[in-house]
């Protein structure tokens, strides 16, 4: 079964507390200034914003179809069947197309280092492999982001939704869009102004499907296409042939 | 031997003292430092020109050796191996550039054991790598003539057909897919650039490109080297050139119509300067030019004409890479001057490559070397045939 976030940003009251767990999980140094840096990076791989007093948490989306698992050339990222997108560093060769590729801009790099990695949120897939929840999730004082199952958290996001509909907006971002994600969104504010692509320009296409389609035709047009252009190749220079063996047999007189 | 002190080798030498600066920025102090790439920007100059504008314009090779060998157009024979040489040049050179971009280079070969048949990417990468050895192998007879070995030339000779076949099928295969590298990313492109037919439009750019980028190699190492020019044939790669500008603007035009753009691209915006220009040095100009008859029989003329739409071609890749990212990513995205210099070093390499090349090499046909003074630009050699038909 697949696990999930789910972010109930009307609970959350902005401390920070995920960003720290995040780095000491993750090995990244955590301190007053690291935390007032509202952007993603390398070395802050969630992170808190705050607009007007509400808050918006940021993080890896852990796509149902993930984009970057799809670019990868080596196959460095993975969705793992417990739900978390995950690296492989060792398979990487740094082309960054995941980068390029992730609707959310997620994926994040070690611009400064030699042997640069790809960081992004991985979701712990030791702690959730083991049966625990994320560090995120398992430090949260008030429950704004809460770890489970996809399914579980779904309903219970329709279910705030019904209970307490003037708290929120309508919709819970990541259920259908690029295929839903593993990160539900609940919002008194849209995501989208605080940097969160807007869902009508993403869409409930898994993203994979676009090259998917070109890329699907490939094995029955490498034969097809070897065939047109060998027959071509043949048929010209057999032209040629038999254009030469006539002037051949004019010039001996009709015998061969 | 006393080399002179010249005026492009002092340019040359001081391209390669940048180049091994930033070479040196590169590998000892990191990405970072030699670029102004960031994580909104993870894909720059080296992406946008090195790598799409690069393997663009050695399509020449496909485009020659299909006319040639596929739909025996004889009179193109003689540009057959410039083109050849041109497209292996470019192809080794894109590597080095890669070599460059990519964040951990020294593990380029995994792309050949973790294989992910759903990545373009790979595709692209797999294709290159074959490509560029069967280039090697169309290349080789030019050594192996000089160093007089008959026998590995003629089992060349024998395996031609293939080569022609898998180079022409590899061909088709990367150019598109650098295309399909951007179908996966509807959401960040601007839909100026981003559409379904990518792949289709870049691979019909490319093959107008090869024939433009043919004629400009042609009429400049005739220059460069005082040999005659191949008048007839510039003649016949102009009217190709016409027909290949005509068949992508049109795919373009229905592509914006289709999509409902039409009065989008008229309405002056960021973009739509962009678009501008790339739609009129890579389209109306040199169609404009190349539709009066005039220009098509003049060597000039034609020059100019691929030139103008070679910068085209350029823009758009450009535009694809770096330009339609810039409103998703709100900020804008100019390369730091260690990018450029890299690739001017690689170019660089790349004329001094060809250079020493067709004068070692039998790139061009024997009697045409004898340096002649340059006026009679005019007079027209009988192109040597380059290869044997595979068979006899």
């Amino acid at each position: 079964m697949s696990k999930s976030l789910l972010y109930d940003s009307t609970l959350c009251i902005g401390c920070k507390q995920c960003e720290q767990a995040c780095a000491t999980q993750n090995n990244l140094p955590y301190n007053d200034s690291i935390a007032e840096e509202e952007f993603q990076s390398a070395h802050k791989l969630t992170t808190v914003l705050t607009r007007n007093d509400k808050f918006m948490r940021r993080l890896c989306m852990h796509c149902g179809d993930p984009a970057c698992a799809s670019v990868c050339p080596v196959g460095a990222f993975h969705k793992t069947k417990e739900g978390p997108v995950v690296y492989d560093v060792w398979k990487c060769i740094g082309c960054r197309y995941c980068m390029a590729a992730c609707p959310f801009s997620q994926p994040k790099y070690e611009w400064g280092s030699l042997n640069p990695r790809v960081r992004k949120c991985i979701m712990c897939p030791d702690r959730v492999t083991a049966g625990k929840q994320t560090a995120c999730a398992e430090i949260c004082p008030t429950g704004a982001t809460k770890f489970g199952e996809r399914d579980d958290l779904v309903r219970e996001a329709q279910d705030r939704l019904r209970q307490n509909p003037s708290n929120y907006l309508p919709r819970i971002y990541g259920l259908h869009e690029v295929g839903g994600t593993s990160i539900l969104i609940l919002a008194a504010v849209k995501p989208e102004e605080f940097g969160y692509p807007p869902s009508e320009k993403l869409g409930e296409t898994p993203l994979p499907e676009y090259t998917g389609r070109v890329m699907e035709r490939v094995p029955d047009f490498i034969p097809v296409w070897s065939l047109v252009l060998g027959g071509i190749y043949w048929i010209s220079h057999r032209r040629t042939e038999v254009a030469a063996a006539e002037a051949a047999e004019k010039k001996n007189g009709g015998t061969r | 031997m006393k080399v002179r002190l010249t005026f492009w080798r002092v340019v040359f030498l001081a391209i390669m003292a940048l180049g091994l600066y930033s070479t040196y920025v590169r590998y000892l102090r990191g990405l970072g430092a030699v670029s102004n790439m960031t994580d909104q920007f993870p894909w720059g100059f080296w992406i946008g020109f090195d790598c799409l504008c690069g393997v663009m314009l050695a399509a020449g090779g496909f485009c020659i050796v299909g006319a040639v060998y596929l739909f025996n157009v004889e009179s193109l024979h003689s540009v057959v191996r410039p083109a050849v040489l041109t497209a292996f040049l470019g192809y080794l050179l894109f590597i080095v550039g890669l070599l460059f971009d990519l964040g951990r280079p020294w593990f380029i070969w995994h792309q050949l054991i973790y294989m992910n048949s759903h990545s373009v990417m790979f595709e692209v990468g797999f294709c290159v790598m074959t490509y560029t050895t069967v280039l090697f192998f169309e290349f080789l007879p030019n050594v192996l003539e000089r160093l007089n070995w008959k026998a590995p030339v003629k089992w060349i000779h024998r395996i031609y057909p293939i080569l022609i076949v898998l180079g022409i099928l590899l061909s088709t295969l990367h150019q598109s897919s650098l295309g399909s590298l951007y179908l996966i990313m509807p959401s960040k492109l601007h839909p100026f650039w981003y559409s379904p037919a990518l792949p289709f439009f870049f691979f019909g750019s490319a093959v107008a490109v090869g024939l433009a980028m043919t004629i400009f190699e042609s009429t400049q190492s005739a220059k460069a080297l005082g040999r005659h020019l191949e008048l007839p044939v510039l003649v016949r790669l102009g009217g190709a050139l016409l027909i290949a500008l005509w068949v992508n603007a049109l795919l373009r035009f229905e592509d914006y119509f289709h999509r409902g753009l039409l009065r989008q691209i008229l309405r002056p915006s960021y973009e739509a300067y962009f678009l501008w220009l790339e739609l009129s040095l890579s389209f109306v100009i040199p169609i404009a030019l190349l539709s009066f008859k005039k220009v098509r029989l003049s060597p000039n003329g034609l020059y100019l004409a691929s030139v103008i739409s070679l910068f085209g071609f350029i823009t758009n890749r450009l535009n694809v890479s770096l330009i339609g990212f810039e409103t998703y990513v709100g900020h804008h995205y100019m390369p730091k001057w260690t990018e450029f210099s890299v690739t001017l070093m690689i170019i660089a390499m790349g004329f001094a490559l060809f250079r020493v090349a067709v004068q070692y090499l039998p790139i061009f046909p024997k009697d045409d070397m004898v340096h002649v003074p340059s006026p009679a630009p005019l007079a027209v050699p009988m192109g040597q045939p380059v290869l044997e038909h595979a068979g006899n």
